[in-house]
């Protein structure tokens, strides 16, 4: 995979002895093999880091001039990187996090509501944590200055929403079903309806921005998008799931969608 | 247990959501980190996204998590109380058309390391664009600051790019510092995995 550092790639040594300085994590060295003994002293698990696409995916032609084409450089992690920013609930109104009632009136399209769980690795709720979401509307179109798909846009709708996850990692959306748009990556390109999702977690080392995608969509096999994940199985994990106990009678369809970030090895504390 | 959601590009129309002033969507990020209050050295810093081409990436989103002045993070894993409530040590730009971004904020202070070696001040980077099926990772570092030497970080780094990750002076104004990076190719900044 273009470009990607192994396990094995450059010196980790710095991370050994004993951890005094790491707030989170307090164990013992013993001895191990070095790689077991790195993996011990990680706060953050690294092996769930190989659901990612890789940087250069051809088939993809955007990241032709843009990945990196050296390796990257393993790193321990530090206070710098187990730290991260917080955000929370004083940042977010509660009205953010329905895009159709951003305007006088309502936007055009099949409304949905969208939600999930912030979890991580080990299972565990992320809690007090922002989610971003930015969406095409349901002809297909961005609000965006730099969309020239000839379709309509909506008046009634910009597509930008945010919430913050409640204390069992919760978080619920309602919007509009987006609809798929065109792009020049090939010929007759379109990529599969999505919203787009952004992630603090706690560290900087859980940031994740992903795509949520809709279950059955029939431009799944076509898109370079989609199909960078390497493992079909990480791929269905993008997909929400239709739901009818979200789904609201008279109303709305509704969508599960839980997000897995990156766990800590650490014990939760309270805080 | 659960596996990790996979990462995807945030594609050309980021700023709908990341940066949504422009379409009338109150900010919550800016590239304002520390207000004029907050104590410690005041910088700007300057500089422009590049592809592997040499051309200018005027679609980027770059984020920076640094520490105050005294190297404290506003974040319970550190759990000091930095040294204002306001600080919290995060922002966000959108590179413009010429790829260019700008930060404000205070130079941080040293960081521990976790072997108790003191890391030189540094600010963490992330990089989101269209063509980045995920965030690339790499760190400002300070020009003239003894403490590179030893930063257990940079000491990572082929001698021969520790420069990429070097901001540079400008030569009439010591508060602004210049930090260009290149995606790719002749130069390319060094990325890191952690
Ligand atoms: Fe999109």
């Amino acid at each position: 995979m273009g470009g990607e550092a192994g396990a094995g790639q450059g010196p980790v040594g710095l991370s050994r002895g004993p951890r005094k300085a790491n707030p989170v994590v307090e164990r013992p060295v013993t001895a191990r093999d070095d790689q077991e003994a790195d993996a011990m002293e990680d706060a953050y698990s690294r092996t769930g880091n190989a659901v990612d696409p890789p940087h250069l995916f051809p088939d993809y032609k955007g990241t032709a001039r843009r990945a990196p084409s050296r390796p990257l450089i393993m790193i321990p992690q530090t206070l710098s990187e187990i730290t991260g920013p917080v955000y929370g609930h004083s940042d977010v109104g509660p009205e953010e996090a329905d895009l159709t009632k951003q305007h006088a009136g309502e936007p055009q399209g099949e409304r949905i509501i969208v939600k999930g769980r912030l979890l991580d690795e080990r299972g565990r709720p992320v809690p007090n944590s922002l989610v971003e979401i930015w969406q095409c509307n349901a002809a297909g179109r961005y609000i965006h200055k730099v969309d020239q798909h000839p379709a309509p846009l909506d008046p009634n709708f910009t597509g930008a929403g945010r919430c913050v996850t409640d204390e069992n990692g919760t978080y619920q959306f309602t919007t509009i079903k987006p609809g798929a748009y065109p792009w020049r990556n090939h010929a007759n390109a379109w990529r599969p309806a999505h919203i787009h999702f952004s992630l603090l977690g706690p560290s900087f080392l859980t940031r994740l921005v992903t795509q949520m995608y809709f279950p059955g969509d029939p431009l799944f096999p076509f898109d370079p998008i989609f199909n960078s994940v390497p493992d079909p199985k990480a791929r269905e994990r993008m997909i929400a799931k239709f739901d009818l106990d979200t789904t609201k009678p008279e109303w709305a369809l509704g969508f599960v969608y839980d997000i897995v970030l990156r766990g800590s090895n650490a014990t939760p504390t309270e805080d | 247990m659960p596996e990790r959601t996979p990462s995807q590009t945030v594609g050309p129309y980021l700023h709908i959501g990341l940066t949504p002033g422009r379409y009338g969507v109150r900010e919550i990020f800016g590239p304002v980190v520390a207000d004029a209050a907050m104590p410690g050295t005041h910088i700007r810093i300057e500089g422009r996204l590049v592809d592997g081409d040499g051309n200018v990436v005027p679609d980027a989103l770059i984020e920076i998590w640094q520490a105050d002045s005294q190297g404290r993070y506003a974040h319970p894993a550190d759990g000091r109380p930095v040294a204002s409530n306001s600080f919290r040590g995060f922002g966000r730009a959108p590179t413009d058309d010429d790829g260019a971004f700008f930060f404000e904020t205070v130079k941080p202070g040293a960081v521990v390391s976790p072997n108790g070696v003191m890391q030189a001040p540094h600010i963490n980077v992330g990089i989101f664009a269209r063509g980045l099926l995920k965030r690339l990772f790499t760190r400002i570092y300070f020009p003239g600051e003894p403490a590179n030497a030893s930063d257990p970080i940079l000491s990572l780094v082929p001698a021969d790019r520790r420069d990429t990750l070097i901001a540079k002076p400008d030569a009439k104004n010591p508060s602004l510092l210049r930090f260009d990076i290149k995606l790719q190719g002749d130069g390319e900044t060094v990325f890191f995995d952690a």
